[in-house]
């Protein structure tokens, strides 16, 4: 039992999904970030994903990618990803980093576990890492009691859903589509059936991420999921609002607020 | 001359393991989820085409008739007297399309139509992978999109008519520093959204499993067939073999057919840039270290944070801040050694061998020739002049014009060119 699994199944009490926000760390600033993910905290996102800013970052659409480069330019450091993941994670929401697998490995994997368990982090979510040559990280995350969150996707094989679900601590990341992330008009009809497969493999919570926008496809993914993952259209909040601040917060509270109104009703 | 192109051979401690690790560090497959049902079923296809004698057979035709291979293994009379060895070059230069890809892209395209799929996609830095991936799809009637970094659409604008007079769409990238490793990325991207009907023509044997092992396969005909001509031709091994290394498929189809003989000194030449020391340079083996780019573990040029720097050598075609994990193993297993060649020396290498044989190479290639003449005169002067040296051969230089006539002032009818004879001298007598 990880604070991740307790969030879901907080929410589960409730009746209604969780909702999973993500900003990439040192945007517009380290501070910046940090204010704009405990607006995000207070506004009702139930756990938190930190992107570390990654140079070649193959599974982003361009607002993540713009909004990392940007941090990167600015010259945000792995360590102020740790100093960003203690500042939510002493709020108490659960906080998770997203990163690709080469600053983690250039960090000391084992350093890192220990680091971010340190920071209070509460794991990991790894998009370019997968269980069967996640080696190096399923063992440094036993050692540390931290979450192990795998990415499932459509074109996953059932062995490899049931591969990844046993592998999973915290959660599972269901990709909605088969694409990159970023924002979406439509909700996927690939992801319920995909869901299903996931919970049919065990009993690991599943959050469905890529393309939710809004409360009303939060709401639409919610009546099946146990999380809703959303990152670009915060994302998005920011990027429209740069230079502006206050502006930007007050669209993060708004579109959390959305969101947490949606993943409410979704029926369940 | 015996044709074992792309027979399979035993899998030796040089190769991979069954989940793409080379020496059980390098290589593996550090990708997403969402590739990784495509990658499986590419290792599938590739592994069961390369057992079956019918798709070998018709590899190897397509290469013979469309592409002039088996290329020539040629002794370079004027270049072995200067440096006192017997020195060999492999002609990839004279094949279609000007190179040695152009037996990985028919390879990849003939699978892409074995597995049915209808579209290809690929990355490149210069433009020679892109203009033999469309020319690979306009031979094959496959649908191509060529993913080419703003900054180098802008610089090779010659390639990139090229491409679209085959007939493929070439879409420039913006994103990251808007170069080569970018054109990756945003292939990746693509791909994640396209797997079903789409096949990735990696363009070097770099990359998640199998792309390494399996560009490797349709690149080693390289080496295969010159350690049978240099049998056949002078009745002897080489003493060296020597290729350029920037992703490294040139190079690791050269020296696979050698890997076993332990005789034989393998040789690779990095781009050393403006020199190692000024920080300017894509020596990634030489001087970057162990991490995971693209979906392998290899040697890369990274800050202290694992973040890709940008590398930079005057020949666009070994400016990647990765390297082929093969070559990653061979260099950690001791088995070959990787050396920086610089700009400069390239330059004057180019300029040597047009006056001294008549070929102008790529600038790719002309590192492994300035460096392999180095190693050939000391085996000359160990050996005597029967030591026999190949070097890969692997482009030719037009492509390349415009940064030679920068390079040496040329093009002014007027005026004669800078690069006289006393500098290429120069390289000769190092």
């Amino acid at each position: 039992m990880t604070s991740t699994t307790t969030a879901f199944d907080t929410a589960r009490a409730e009746g209604r999904a969780a909702l999973i926000g993500y900003l990439p760390a040192g945007y517009p600033s380290v501070d910046g970030s940090i204010k704009a993910l405990l607006t995000m905290v207070e506004a009702g996102c139930d756990a938190i994903e930190i992107g570390l800013p990654y140079s070649d970052p193959v599974m982003d659409g361009p607002t993540i990618q713009a909004a990392a480069q940007a941090a990167l330019d600015a010259g945000v450091r792995t360590a102020d990803v740790l100093k960003v993941v203690e500042a939510v994670a002493a709020t108490g929401v659960p906080t998770l980093v997203m990163t690709y697998w080469n600053p983690i490995e250039r960090y000391g994997v084992e350093r890192w576990a220990a680091d971010l368990a340190a920071a209070g982090g509460a794991g990991l979510i790894t998009p370019d890492i997968t269980p069967d040559h996640g080696g190096a990280w399923v063992e440094a995350a036993d050692a540390h009691g931290l979450d192990k969150v795998f990415l499932v996707a459509p074109s996953s094989t059932d062995e490899r859903v049931e591969m990844t679900a046993a592998s999973s601590r915290g959660f599972v990341y269901a990709a909605a589509v088969m694409g990159v992330t970023g924002a979406r008009d439509a909700t996927s009809d690939l992801a319920g059936p995909l869901v299903r497969r996931v919970r049919a493999a065990g009993d690991v919570p599943v959050a469905v991420g890529i393309g939710v926008s809004n409360g009303d496809q939060a709401a639409e993914v919610a009546a099946y999921a146990d999380g809703v993952i959303v990152g670009s259209a915060f994302v998005r909040c920011l990027l429209d609002h740069a230079g502006d601040e206050a502006a930007g917060l007050e669209a993060l509270r708004a579109l959390t607020t959305d969101l947490a109104q949606g993943v409410r009703r979704g029926a369940r | 001359m015996s044709q074992q192109t792309t027979r399979p051979a035993q899998r030796t401690k040089y190769d991979a393991d069954e989940r793409g690790y080379f020496g059980e560090t390098w290589g593996g497959r550090f990708m997403p989820e969402a590739l990784v049902a495509a990658l499986d079923e590419l290792t599938e296809a590739w592994q069961d085409a390369m057992a079956d004698a019918a798709f070998v057979s018709e590899f190897e035709r397509v290469l013979r008739d469309y592409a002039g291979i088996p290329s020539r293994l040629y002794h370079a009379e004027r270049l072995s007297a200067k440096v006192g060895a017997r020195v060999l070059l492999k002609r990839e230069d004279l094949n279609h399309t000007g190179a040695h890809k152009i037996r990985n892209v028919m390879g990849q395209a003939l699978l892409t139509k074995r597995m049915g799929k209808t579209r290809v996609i690929a990355e490149t830095g210069a433009g020679q992978h892109g203009v033999a991936s469309a020319t690979a799809a306009a031979w094959f009637d496959l649908d191509c999109t060529v993913y080419m970094g703003a900054v180098d659409t802008r610089r090779q604008a010659l390639n990139v008519a090229r491409m679209q007079l085959l007939g493929a769409k070439v879409v420039p990238v913006e994103s990251g520093s808007a170069t080569l490793k970018d054109a990756i990325n945003e292939a990746l991207r693509d791909w994640v959204a396209s797997v079903d009907h789409t096949a990735y023509l990696f363009g070097t044997a770099a990359g998640p499993h199998p792309f390494p092992s399996m560009v490797r396969d349709f690149c080693r005909g390289i080496g295969d067939e010159a350690r049978a001509q240099c049998l056949e031709q002078y009745g002897v091994l080489p003493d060296a073999v020597a290729a350029c290394v920037g992703g490294g498929s040139n190079a690791i189809g050269l020296f696979t057919a050698f890997l076993e003989d332990e005789g034989v000194e393998i040789h690779g030449f990095e781009p050393g840039g403006d020199g190692v020391e000024t920080g300017r340079h894509a020596a990634t083996i030489h001087a970057g270290e162990a991490g995971v780019l693209h979906g392998a573990r290899t040697f890369v040029l990274q800050d202290e944070d694992g973040q890709t720097v940008e590398s930079h050598s005057i020949s666009a075609g070994l400016d990647y801040p990765g390297v082929g994990p093969q070559h990653s193993w061979l260099a950690a297993a001791g088995r070959a050694t990787y050396t920086p060649v610089t700009d400069a020396e390239a330059m004057d290498a180019m300029a040597m061998l047009s006056r001294t044989e008549g070929i102008i190479p790529a600038i790719e290639s002309a590192h492994a020739i300035a460096g392999a003449l180095e190693v050939a005169r000391r085996l000359g002067e160990e050996k005597g002049p029967d030591a026999t040296v190949i070097i890969n051969l692997s482009g030719r230089g037009d492509k390349d014009m415009g940064t030679a006539i920068e390079w040496f002032g040329l093009g002014d009818a007027e005026e004669g060119p800078e690069a006289d004879l006393e500098q290429t001298e120069r390289v000769t007598q190092q």
